[in-house]
């Protein structure tokens, strides 16, 4: 078959380039930009020249060891976040697939809830159940005045549990849809060549699944590894000395509070290129083991 | 292939025409600009406003009839998005307002913007400048030039319960460490309360300690300073306010806990007197000057507060200073004060205030005493921002770093931040 190479289909591209240009492109284009000057206040409003600085933003911040500190701890945070929300919303997606209607109308709702609660008010209304003296929780286990934001781990595993409840339910959805999908006749096979449910969802669910799993495991990693507003909000801006910092949070602190807006820019490039190469190396996995996405 | 060149040099140009926006500052008016026309003025907006506004009115009213063919445009501001607001009228002169209101730990990030003007003739000329004491004017100078007229000030003291004084019979202490010990009786014979209400991330309670021993927060891990944060920290332990309790404690938790009663005394502002009568500690307190470290000496308190001032691109600078004078002078400090409970910053005003109300005491006389104030530098704002002092307090109080450790650690930061 012979390509007839026309003019037209640039054309029909340009539309959707402009927008994706000016949606994309160009605010990438500015925080780069941004990331190589020295731009704060003073700059914005006139009262000083903009000034070049090369790669000094980012000498900068490679120097600081309290950046390798946080940027260490979002990692390992968003790594245990996203790995917790995939297992939650696996199990709970395969047990919508095996109850029945009631009960998996109120679970969808139950999980909807939580998802469309704002990340404001979810955390605050979380922070009040675990508040150190008249949390519910803490009454409930009999331990008031324990301060569950005092100690770096408790913290952590509190706002991780927030994030995992407000994410699940994505992944719940998404995968069950996935499941719903699956021919039946390829489930009951193997039922009949005796599967268990555990050995079912590993080795017929799951590789049948992988294009949305795919999708699934990029999108948790990119909003994991962002998280803000649970950790801004229940660990008043970075916990007890800091303790609970993440990037994200970081480098609102360190650049946007005190509009140094340079140096904000250079984390945010810093944070695009992570993403951009986790989500690259977990597509190239994907690719190698056979599937095309 | 032609046109995805052209594609691409188009992309290239309009990208390289794109640097990020800064707006030229506009030409001040040296002749002092119209003295006809509306003045613009923007103030604070504060939960229940209405006392403030009533005197505001007034103000303009006078102002008004004074000044033929004037009338005066007074908007209220949310303080929480001031700071856009503000770089907003640094950015369009077109819309700048003439005379702001503004908090004075602002002050170097305006000016550093150049936002402000120069009011270091309008003050000498006007005949009760002479009456603004040097902390204020200090508070409201910035590298030698004068960008604001302290409006009104806050500063803390310390409260204390009387009922649990007297029961227990102490007095009020007139050193730090007699505050120190104090607060332990209080905790070991009342163990449901907190001897003194002290929170890591209460920086203005922390700072009079560094102050009162004779530290700087420029020199942070001086020896003088580190023996001040030492004198802090140290009431956050089991026998005064658990560090589980009270390591990350904002100022605002502080009065929250003395106001309720869950606390024996609390370093609280003459701003927070509504809110303690609102408490089940109301007619149970007494307030006295926060100790400095020999008896009889006062902790130099934090002088927080607003300033008014004259934006650089106001188009009516001359009216603006009359305007700012008439409002920031006594009688209006005064009726400010009956108001909003605000302590004038004159002297004039203040000695009349004291006479009406006995409450103000302990503040005017920790006021007379010397206040001090955050270094005037736009570094500064990056140091609150980043929250340096309650990490450093917070290190020091949960025991992850010792003394000499977090204030080497809170000095370097803060070094780099003000010298950049």
């Amino acid at each position: 078959m012979t390509r007839v190479r026309t003019r037209a289909p640039l054309w029909l591209l340009l539309p959707a380039a402009v927008v994706l240009g000016g949606l994309f492109l160009y605010p990438m284009y500015q925080l780069g930009l941004l990331s190589v000057l020295d731009f704060t206040q003073a700059q914005v409003s006139g009262g000083q020249p903009t000034r070049f600085v090369g790669a000094d933003n980012y000498t900068r911040l490679f120097t600081d060891p309290r950046f390798w500190d946080v940027l260490l701890a979002t990692v390992l945070f968003a790594a245990a976040c996203v790995l917790a929300t995939l297992a939650v919303g696996a199990g709970l997606a395969v047990l919508l697939t095996r109850i029945s209607r009631i009960p998996r109308l109120l679970l969808s709702l139950a999980a909807m809830a939580a998802w469309a609660v704002p990340a404001v008010s979810g955390s605050t209304t979380w922070m009040f159940l675990f508040d150190t003296d008249l949390g519910y929780v803490n009454q409930l286990l009999g331990i008031e005045g324990f301060n569950w934001m005092y100690d770096r781990y408790t913290a952590f595993a509190l706002v991780g549990a927030v994030v995992v409840w407000a994410s699940f339910p994505f992944v719940m959805v998404t995968l069950y849809a996935g499941i719903e999908a699956i021919p039946k006749s390829v489930l009951e096979a193997a039922a009949l060549d005796g599967a268990n449910a555990w050995r079912a969802f590993w080795q017929i669910m799951v590789p049948i699944l992988r294009p949305v799993l795919a999708i699934v495991v990029i999108q948790s990693i990119i909003w994991d590894f962002k998280v803000f507003t649970q950790i801004y909000v229940m660990t008043r801006g970075g916990g007890l000395a800091g303790q609970n910092m993440t990037l994200n949070v970081y480098a609102y602190q360190q650049a946007f509070a005190s509009s140094e807006y340079g140096r904000g820019a250079a984390i945010g490039v810093v944070m695009m290129l992570i993403l951009l190469a986790v989500t690259l190396l977990y597509l190239r996995t994907l690719r190698r083991s056979g599937e095309t996405l | 292939m032609r046109l995805r060149l052209a594609v691409a040099s188009a992309l290239a140009l309009t990208m390289t025409a794109c640097a990020p926006s800064t707006s030229t500052p506009a030409a001040t008016a040296t002749d002092g600009g119209p003295r006809t026309g509306a003045l613009k003025v923007w103030l604070f907006d504060e939960p229940n406003r209405a006392p403030k506004e009533a005197v505001v009115k007034e103000a303009v009213a006078e102002f008004t009839a004074a000044h033929p063919d004037t009338s005066v445009d007074v908007q209220y501001i949310a303080v929480e998005t001031r700071s856009e607001r503000f770089k907003g009228a640094f950015n369009d002169p077109a819309s700048a307002p003439d005379v702001v209101e503004y908090g004075n730990t602002d002050l170097p990030e305006y000016a550093a913007a150049g936002g402000l003007a120069d009011l270091g003739t309008v003050v000498s000329g006007w005949s009760e400048g002479a009456d603004l004491s040097a902390d204020a004017k200090a508070s409201a100078t910035y590298e030698g030039t004068l960008l604001g007229v302290p409006w009104y000030v806050g500063v803390r003291a310390l409260y204390y319960r009387t009922d649990v004084f007297t029961s227990l019979g102490l007095t009020a202490p007139t050193t730090l460490a007699e505050l120190t010990t104090t607060a332990r009786t209080i905790r070991s014979k009342k163990p449901d309360m907190y001897g003194i209400a002290v929170g890591g991330k209460y920086t203005y309670g922390a700072m009079p300690f560094v102050w009162a021993n004779g530290g700087e927060l420029t020199e942070i891990d001086s020896a003088a300073s580190k023996t001040g944060l030492k004198s802090y920290t140290d009431l956050i332990a089991e026998d005064n306010c658990p560090p589980q309790n009270c390591a990350d404690l904002t100022g605002g938790k502080t009065v929250d806990l003395f106001a309720s009663g869950k606390a024996g005394m609390g370093i609280l502002g003459n701003f927070n007197r509504a809110a303690v009568d609102a408490g089940v500690a109301k007619g149970k307190y007494a307030v006295v000057p926060l100790p400095g470290v020999t008896a009889g000496s006062v902790a130099p308190a934090f002088a927080g507060g607003n300033n008014l001032g004259v934006m650089k691109n106001a188009q009516r600078p001359a009216l603006a200073a009359d305007f700012l004078t008439l409002l920031a002078g006594k009688k209006y400090q005064a009726k400010m004060y009956d108001a909003m409970g605000n302590l004038p910053t004159l002297k004039s005003a203040s000695d009349e205030v004291a006479a009406k109300d006995a409450f103000v005491k302990p503040f005017l006389d920790t006021i007379t005493a010397g206040t001090k104030f955050v270094p005037l530098n736009p570094g500064w704002g990056k140091v609150d921002a980043s929250a340096v002092l309650p990490t450093m307090i917070e290190k020091v109080a949960t025991g992850k770093a010792s003394v000499d450790e977090a204030t080497g650690e809170a000095a370097k930061l803060i070094d780099e931040a003000l010298t950049k």
